[in-house]
């Protein structure tokens, strides 16, 4: 349907576009700018073929694969507890759902943050370890912690749209399943686990983009020399050399394209109509 | 009629502190049409779903083939339902949402394409397996779901309210439909609808509910004929139901006037209930008449005029296909066969007067129930 609109219609949607513009499209055209250019702002390549020589190609891959980590244990944990919210009473759902989401009235640094005092070697986890007999056990400074802050951190973007796509799920439609000769776990199985695909999707999209990017994590958690792409590309920012901006967003716009793809495949699994991937 | 295939023993069942069933005795035959009649909150939902599985009664005992099947659940129920918003898998294509409860038994691929194509043609869709549910309309999907729930070959089918979304037209397809594969393939039916013509034209035996009981068992024409109280003569069709008094067998007193009636086994001068159905009533000038009365209202409906006769204040409502008047005086006669009279019970005094009759409130009261 093409409609024309009118001059106040154009007027409402202006300081969307106009936001859009100065905050969306020029950032990203400038990062497009300086990532195919060099110090002195002459077309260049370098700063990709760079990418190969100095590491940071072995960062991205790992980074990808911690994130990937996350994103899988998330799903794990939030399917079977958005399920279990979900056949609660309208009551207690709501209490449910507003616990999972209770971390993230934090500020996600200061949430980072107490979870590094949580697991440091003198801390509280640590302490009530060794009372119960276990010792020695390092908990802060290993990957595992920075999976663990990423999966800490990031759970209620996986619970929250799963849960919302279960709950709509017509009741009729289970017991109708049940009618035909479907057992609980059928019912799972063939019935609500199709149905809450776009849900999924969803939900993995919210966890795994935050997940590849972050930095912040990687440095409270994570061993000293650890890094992930979020933090090389922070370091660029930070630096004062005078190629320092093209390199980091020369990886921002890689990083960019790799999510991209990784979304693009993603969104293939679930319905066409169902608008899955939510991008963040 | 065959042998007994479902027996439902003395059912109760409460939410929190409302009874919804009280003590409900039912039993169905083999290759039975049966119809669960009754306003909206009367209980037949509910008894459905105890059939189904997916309520337990909190008393009573549920027999299939003169097995207990009270705890055994809904998947393993030789039973199907087809629910009232179709409850169709928006995730499968036609096809296999028909295919659904074949694939569960794990029959060979070859069989449950030939079931699934002997569906389709049953309820008229041949060609439509690829396409998908939300391309069809309401009646396509009405009738996959109704091959869903044949494919499996069930010996008792549930029917709830299965008709409701579709228009009159449609509806009155869907009707003949039904009627002509439940006999085709001789499942028994379970059909549960508010609709009492849906329920005369369709069914062996209709079930009359109100308030959680059975007020009333028996064939269509049983129900129509024989009402055992003012409830079931009101909500079958139109009834003038009049305070009367049974004088000894054949004489009955109402409206003033002693009037000869079929009816026998009362007691001498036992209070009653009479029912008059408006089309058994014949209208004869007001001096031939053995009552008479003012025509107040007066409705043209097609097929008759719908006319509303104060007598004795007491409003009459008479289907005749003459005109008569608003204000003229007409007089009634009734012979013996228009005459049924019931025992007076819980509901007497509750319907059969049109005094407050118009069409607008019926339909009003219609659509509160359906919200």
């Amino acid at each position: 349907m093409v409609k024309k609109r009118s001059i106040a219609q154009r007027l409402l949607a202006a300081p969307h576009i106009l936001w859009s513009v100065l905050f969306i499209v020029a950032p990203l055209a400038i990062v497009v700018f300086y990532a195919f250019t060099d110090a002195a702002f002459h077309f260049s390549i370098n700063n990709f073929t760079r990418l190969f020589d100095d590491g940071t190609f072995e960062v991205f891959t790992l980074s990808l694969a911690f994130a990937f980590c996350a994103t899988c244990i998330c799903l794990v944990i939030a399917y079977p507890l958005a399920y279990f919210i979900s056949r609660a009473n309208k009551k207690t759902q709501n209490t449910l759902v507003m616990l999972s989401m209770l971390p993230m009235w934090m500020n996600f640094l200061l949430r980072t943050y107490a979870l590094s005092f949580l697991m440091e070697d003198t801390g509280v986890l640590n302490t009530i370890l060794s009372a119960i007999g276990i010792d020695g056990v390092s908990l802060i400074n290993t990957p595992g912690a920075v999976i663990f802050g990423m999966v800490y951190n990031f759970l209620p973007y996986m619970i929250l749209p799963i849960h919302s796509v279960i709950s709509k799920i017509d009741k009729n439609v289970i017991e109708a399943a049940e009618d035909l000769g479907c057992n609980r776990f059928q019912v799972i199985l063939k019935v609500i686990m199709p149905l809450s695909l776009p849900g999924i999707v969803s939900g993995i999209t919210m966890v795994f983009v935050p997940s590849v990017s972050t930095f912040y994590i990687s440095q409270q958690l994570g061993p000293t020399d650890f890094v992930l792409i979020g933090d090389v590309i922070e370091t660029y920012f930070k630096s004062a050399a005078a190629s320092s901006y093209h390199l980091g967003s020369a990886i921002s716009l890689v990083l960019m394209i790799l999510i991209f793809i990784c979304m693009a495949v993603m969104n293939r699994f679930s319905d066409d109509d169902s608008a899955g991937g939510i991008m963040v | 009629m065959s042998k007994k295939l479902l027996d439902l023993k003395n059912i109760s069942v409460c939410f929190d502190d409302a009874v919804i069933l009280k003590n409900i005795n039912l039993y169905i035959c083999d290759g039975e049409f049966v119809t669960l009649l009754g306003p909206s909150g009367c209980g037949k939902t509910t008894t459905l779903r105890i059939i189904g599985g997916f309520i337990n009664p909190d008393t009573g005992d549920v027999l299939f083939d003169g097995k207990r099947i009270n705890d055994i659940p809904s998947y393993k129920r030789e039973i199907n339902t087809i629910f009232q918003k179709y409850a169709l898998f928006p995730h499968l294509n036609v096809y296999e949402n028909i295919a659904f409860g074949l694939r569960l038994k794990k029959l060979p691929e070859k069989e449950i394409k030939n079931t699934v194509e002997e569906m389709l043609s049953l309820v008229n869709l041949k060609g439509f397996g690829k396409r998908n549910i939300n391309s069809l309309s309401g009646g396509q999907q009405q009738r996959v779901a109704i091959a869903r729930a044949l494919a499996v070959r069930p010996r008792v089918l549930l029917l709830d309210e299965p008709l409701g979304a579709l228009d009159l037209k449609l509806r009155k397809d869907m009707q003949n439909e039904l009627k002509s594969i439940q006999q085709r393939l001789g499942i028994t039916f379970i059909y549960v609808t508010h609709d009492q013509e849906e329920a005369l034209s369709m069914s062996d035996t209709v079930v009359v509910m109100d308030n959680g009981e059975i007020q009333q068992i028996g064939t269509p024409l049983d129900i129509y004929n024989e009402p055992k109280n003012a409830f079931v003569a009101d909500f079958i069709g139109e009834s003038n139901i009049l305070d009367g008094r049974m004088l000894e067998d054949y004489r009955c007193f109402f409206s003033g006037k002693e009037f000869k009636c079929l009816d026998t086994g009362f007691e001498k001068n036992e209070a009653v209930d009479v029912v008059v159905r408006p089309e058994d009533v014949d209208v004869v000038p007001a001096e031939e008449g053995m009552v008479c009365g003012t025509v107040t209202n007066l409705t043209f409906k097609g097929v008759h005029y719908e006319i509303i006769v104060d007598i004795g204040n007491f409003k009459w409502m008479i289907q005749t296909t003459d005109y008569h008047e608003v204000g003229s005086r007409i007089g009634l006669k009734i012979d013996p066969d228009a005459i049924h009279v019931m025992k007076k019970s819980e509901y007497s005094g509750k319907f059969g007067d049109y005094s407050t009759f118009s069409d607008e409130i019926e339909e009003m009261s219609i659509n509160d129930e359906e919200q």
